[in-house]
């Protein structure tokens, strides 16, 4: 390890088994005030849907050992909150705190989804200026807030684009997507009722025009882009490909996935882009959580809006805001109640704290960007070299002459007291690093994460192995993923889990 | 591992031993080894018809999934159950005991189209050098 | 601005270390036409209190101080302070999908421990990370019931959630499958004669909630053979999942779909909340969502892992079980660290609770003369009732009392027009029950 590096610091090391294994009959850990009506028999008012005992296996443990538990499994756990997480495309920025303090308002977290719409202006205030907000930023006509996540977000982009076509007598068969395209696209699409067709990228990286023109025929319904690339680079020629969709009557989606690279800088709707959407849980701050809950809102120009999901926000006489189910060219729910609203609403107090200084941000997240790629150039192959916006993708080409790829990388990244980036995709760089610092990363931190780069790089020439058999710092070694998905184990069952928690 | 005389072989890598019309099929050596650990296998039921050229299953490894491409038509009159529970076969035994399916096959004689050993390891070592490149 | 941690002068710095003079030179790889030359009509900005302010004033313009009896797939149930002290840890809150195994161990072993608990209260094999809610999880469902049986029939209760129901049609349209929609009994339970009638060797999922929409609980046992026998799988989903606490578990189902709000989640206007997919472990590799494993490391040390990820979209693309990529991954966490607070004798004791309340409100409403229950079959914390008088006026007279009165069954159910759904929960006091039984009597008793 090279002294030099001042982050790296030794993973927390705690044993602590499942709740299962610290359970004993009858302790429990919370407490219900007294029943103040008269009892029930509920094996009478069952009959045979009575569960006698209780669930079977289920923990028995106290209030503070539930506490020491959760603490103890927290503290194996990377988190923005420790340090950066370079992965690209996942924009891993800064939660603002006051967001969660006002997601747990009394009279916020509280509100029943059916409860009167005249006793709930509050909330609908909170969507409707959410969408506002985001309007502007994408610079669209309509938006729904329903979907759940970026994936759902994609389902209903396509959907939208499905009803409209099939309005005008004809949904069409395909759905065009880059080879650098997230997983999520494809498996979308296919959910959607459409074909994948894949369009192969050009030289450098981006979306090939001329291909383009010859693949989008009347079959084709869509093409969904990401912008800037899953490379991190702005598709220059978006809005001559807007147009040649737009001829032949066909639509472009646009993965906003990468929204933290134009907010406040360029809008995707003057870009020629029908229908887009966001991922709040990137660009927008909300948590990540250990995987959820996310929020992707959809915004689509006006000829999509009478296929939005309902229920539909109006503003009515006197400025009072309803929900509204009737509406026949709707293409449905997507999901029950009005969206994620705990996560919209963080959402827009990410906004509102920043006003339209929101451009900073993306600012900060382009120079410390392009402020890595300036220092690691030379260092990792740079396979592509147009220029990056918030992310950049490296490839290991130079390392693998030694035996080293870039998993083992980003598992020797983690001793350096980092997260790994994203590795192995997009798919059309084989062997990816892909590197998005966000602008929550100071200049110091940047520069920590690069000296821990050139210093593996360094590592992976002159002694690849302490590179290749990473990482040596954490509590648990490389897990045996084949095992796993050999003889998956799911779930704990009693005396079946023979080995042993880790020291 | 070497590449048996007693067989034909695909560009995709499986393998095809024919006794009277009906095959038994195989992924080679070369494909285990570029899958990786291979975690499970998926066939199809006896009775199902396979063709040409088209994938007839897949096999896992744990960060990817492959097609298995028929290399000839006809009829699956046999699966190899026991992969089911053991797929790590696949990785030490390719060219034997993890058979995946018997095929009867519609014309036997579309065996000759395939690669015979010397042409297969000749077809290997030509990806292996582009590979370097 | 507070997020950022640059000063100007490093990023003067940065920027000559990047070769520029300015961070628009970084942009010019967007046509100039195309950048903003005007900062965007935003909000803001806003200090910490200001951002405070505005969300209080916003509460203020909800129904704080009123008493409700709505559930309907939301339920109001006592949430520990302690999950929140858990789940607001930086470690769990603000960490990544735990793909990098050896620092997520904290994530994986808790998605583990759910994947446990969901099983137990489900009785079935296997439990996946969560999906998006309780709709998209039964949902999910079906679309697993038609990869397993190839086919595109689907039998619907009417008596499943509404929404549950629109969602499922959504996404039916566009992938080919065929809903049919099958009644309820005088029960409220399914109409099992016109199901029986309706099973035909084309089915592939039979679908019902349970306890369904009018809180009626659904003879899941009886419903498994003729749903086996024509070879269809049987789905079955729940939205209140604090039934579990005291009734059996739909074991015999092939696949459940549970909708984990009730297990600590507050109801937040509609969400975030929690899915579950369960179902047999044959299954597993057609169940969608992220999956916790167990294995080993090298040392031979217990660790966790993503697993059987070929399923997944990142791995199979266009072939993928689903294309769902970010769950709700806090949520579920906050479910585990809930049903570990209440263990096994205080989730029976919740619903235990929930019964007795129900049963007491019941009881009181049906002396006000004309109020009656609607269906006969046995419930858990939610019963139909059938009101001499509009429900709409009804609410609307409840609401000058503070409160928020069963809901309108007529919307989703034309032939229920008479009819409101109450649900009671451990968190209303007898002294609300009562309350509510006295101004609806006193509604009622107003001459017209």
């Amino acid at each position: 390890m090279n002294e030099r590096i001042k982050k790296a610091s030794r993973h927390t090391n705690q044993s602590e088994g499942l709740i299962f294994e610290k359970s004993s009959p009858g302790k429990r850990a919370f407490e219900l005030p007294p029943l103040d009506v008269p009892d029930v028999d509920a094996a009478k008012a069952l009959g045979t849907y009575h569960r006698k005992d209780g669930v079977d296996g289920f923990p028995e443990v106290s209030e503070i050992e539930v506490i020491r538990h959760f603490t103890r499994l927290s503290t194996w756990n990377y988190a923005i909150d420790l340090g950066m997480y370079p992965l690209g495309s996942c924009t891993m920025k800064y939660n603002p705190r006051v967001n969660e303090f006002v997601a747990r308002l009394e009279g916020i977290a509280t509100e029943h989804p059916y409860q009167p719409q005249a006793l709930s202006q509050g909330c609908l205030k909170i969507l409707r200026l959410l969408e506002k907000c985001l309007l502007e930023i994408t610079g669209m006509d309509a938006i729904t807030l329903q979907p759940a996540a970026g994936a759902q977000g994609e389902l209903t982009g396509l959907l939208l684009i499905r009803a409209h076509l099939e309005k005008q007598g004809n949904p069409r068969k395909k759905v065009l997507i880059p080879d650098s395209a997230h997983g999520t696209n494809p498996a979308t699409a296919v959910i959607a009722g459409y074909e994948v067709e894949n369009i192969k990228s050009e030289s450098r990286g981006q979306v090939d025009v001329e291909k383009l023109r010859e693949q989008v025929t009347e079959d084709v319904a869509a093409l969904m882009i990401t912008n800037p690339s899953t490379l991190g680079i702005f598709e220059q020629r978006i809005p001559e490909i807007a147009e040649i969709l737009h001829t032949k009557g066909a639509l472009l989606y646009m993965d906003g996935a990468n929204m933290n690279a134009l907010t406040g800088i360029t809008r995707p709707g003057d870009l020629g882009v029908d229908v887009m959407h966001l991922n709040l849980h990137k660009t927008f701050s909300t948590p990540h959580g250990g995987g959820g809950p996310g929020a992707g809102p959809v915004a689509m120009k006006k000829i999509l809006e009478p296929y939005r999901p309902v229920p539909i926000l109006v503003e009515k006489d006197g400025g009072r805001l309803a929900l509204e189910t009737v509406r026949p060219n709707s293409i449905g729910r997507v999901k029950a109640f009005v969206g994620n609203f705990g996560v919209l609403l963080r959402a827009l107090a990410y906004i509102l704290a920043y006003g339209p200084g929101v451009r900073q941000a993306t600012e900060d997240a382009v120079l410390n960007a392009n402020y890595i790629r300036k220092r690691l150039e030379g260092v990792y192959d740079l396979p592509f070299s147009l220029p990056s916006m918030h992310e950049v993708v490296f490839s290991d080409a130079v390392q693998k002459k030694n035996g080293v790829n870039t998993m083992d990388i980003a598992k020797r990244l983690i001793d350096y007291g980092f997260h790994p980036y994203t590795t192995a995709f997009p798919l059309i760089v084989p062997g990816a690093l892909m590197i998005e610092p966000t602008e929550s990363e100071s200049r110091e931190e940047c520069d920590l994460f690069i000296d821990a780069m050139r210093s593996i790089a360094e590592e992976a020439a002159k002694t690849p192995d302490v590179v290749k058999t990473a990482p040596h710092t954490t509590r648990i070694g490389r897990l045996n993923e084949t095992v796993a998905a050999r003889k998956p184990v799911l779930r704990w069952k009693p005396a079946t889990s023979k080995s042993e928690a880790a020291d | 591992m070497g590449y048996p005389n007693d067989r034909r072989y695909t560009k995709d890598h499986e393998w095809l031993v024919l006794k009277g019309d009906v095959a038994t099929v195989g992924i080679t050596d070369y494909a285990q080894h570029e899958l990786g650990d291979v975690v499970f296998v998926e066939l199809p039921k006896t009775g199902a018809q396979v063709a040409a050229g088209k994938s007839f299953g897949t096999v896992e490894s744990v960060k990817a999934v492959s097609e298995i491409y028929a290399p000839a038509s006809g009829e699956v009159v046999e699966v190899n159950a026991g992969l089911h529970d053991t797929p790590e076969k696949i990785n030490t035994d390719p060219h034997g005991d993890a058979w995946l399916i018997r095929i009867k096959m519609s014309n036997p004689a579309d065996a000759n189209s395939l690669m015979d050993a010397a042409a297969y390891e000749a077809y290997i070592s030509e990806k292996a050098k582009e590979a370097a490149h | 601005m507070r997020y950022l941690p640059k000063s100007l002068a490093e990023r003067n710095e940065m920027l000559a270390a990047v070769g520029v003079k300015s961070i628009d030179e970084l942009f010019s790889s967007i046509p100039e036409k195309y950048r903003l030359k005007q900062p965007l009509k935003l909000p803001g900005p806003m200090s910490e209190s200001e951002v405070i302010q505005y969300f209080k004033e916003r509460a203020g313009e909800n129904a704080g101080g009123y008493t409700s009896f709505l559930g309907a797939g939301v339920y109001n149930h006592l949430r520990s302070v302690v999950t929140d002290a858990i789940i607001q840890r930086g470690e769990f809150l603000t960490s990544y999908t735990p793909y990098q195994a050896e620092i997520a161990q904290g994530t994986l072993q808790a998605i583990f421990e759910f994947q446990t608990l969901m099983c137990q209260l489900t009785g079935q094999e296997v439990a996946n990370a969560s999906m998006y809610d309780g709709s998209t999880a039964t949902t999910e469902a079906v679309l697993m019931a038609e990869r397993l049986t190839g086919r595109r029939r689907v039998l619907v209760a009417r008596s499943v959630h509404p929404e549950y129901r629109e969602v499922l049609n959504t996404y039916a349209k566009n992938s080919g499958l065929h809903i049919e929609e099958i009644g309820y009994a005088a029960e409220g339970s399914i109409d099992k004669k016109f199901l029986h009638a309706s099973l035909k060797d084309d089915v592939a999922a039979v679908v019902v909630q349970s306890p369904n929409f009018f809180g009626v609980i659904e003879p899941v046992a009886d419903l498994a053979a003729p749903t086996h026998a024509s070879g269809a799988k049987l789905v079955v989903a729940i939205a209140e999942a604090i039934s579990l606490g005291l009734l059996r578990p739909p074991a015999e189902a092939d696949i459940v779909a549970m909708e984990a709000q009730s297990f600590g989640l507050p109801p937040s206007y509609g969400g975030p909340f929690a899915g579950v997919v369960a179902s047999r472990d044959e299954y597993v590799r057609q169940m969608p969502g992220r999956l916790a494993g167990e294995t080993t490391d090298s040392n031979g040390h217990r660790g966790f892992v993503l697993t059987l990820a070929t399923r997944e979209q990142h791995i199979r693309r266009e072939r993928a079980t689903s294309n769902i990529c970010t769950n709700q991954a806090l949520c579920a966490l906050a479910a585990t660290v809930h049903l570990t607070l209440l263990g096994k004798e205080g989730l029976r004791e919740m619903a235990q609770q929930n019964l007795a309340k129900a049963q007491y409100a019941l009881s009181q409403l049906e002396k006000i003369p004309g109020v009656q229950r609607k269906f006969s079959g046995a419930f858990f914390n939610e019963f139909a009732v059938e009101l001499p008088r509009s429900v709409k006026m009804v609410n609307a007279a409840l609401l000058r009392d503070k409160i928020v009165g069963p809901l309108a069954l007529g919307t989703s159910y034309p032939e229920l027009t008479k009819h409101a759904l109450v649900c009671v929960t451990e968190t209303t006091n007898k002294a609300e029950i009562d309350r509510f039984a006295a101004a609806l009597r006193n509604t009622l008793e107003q001459p017209l």
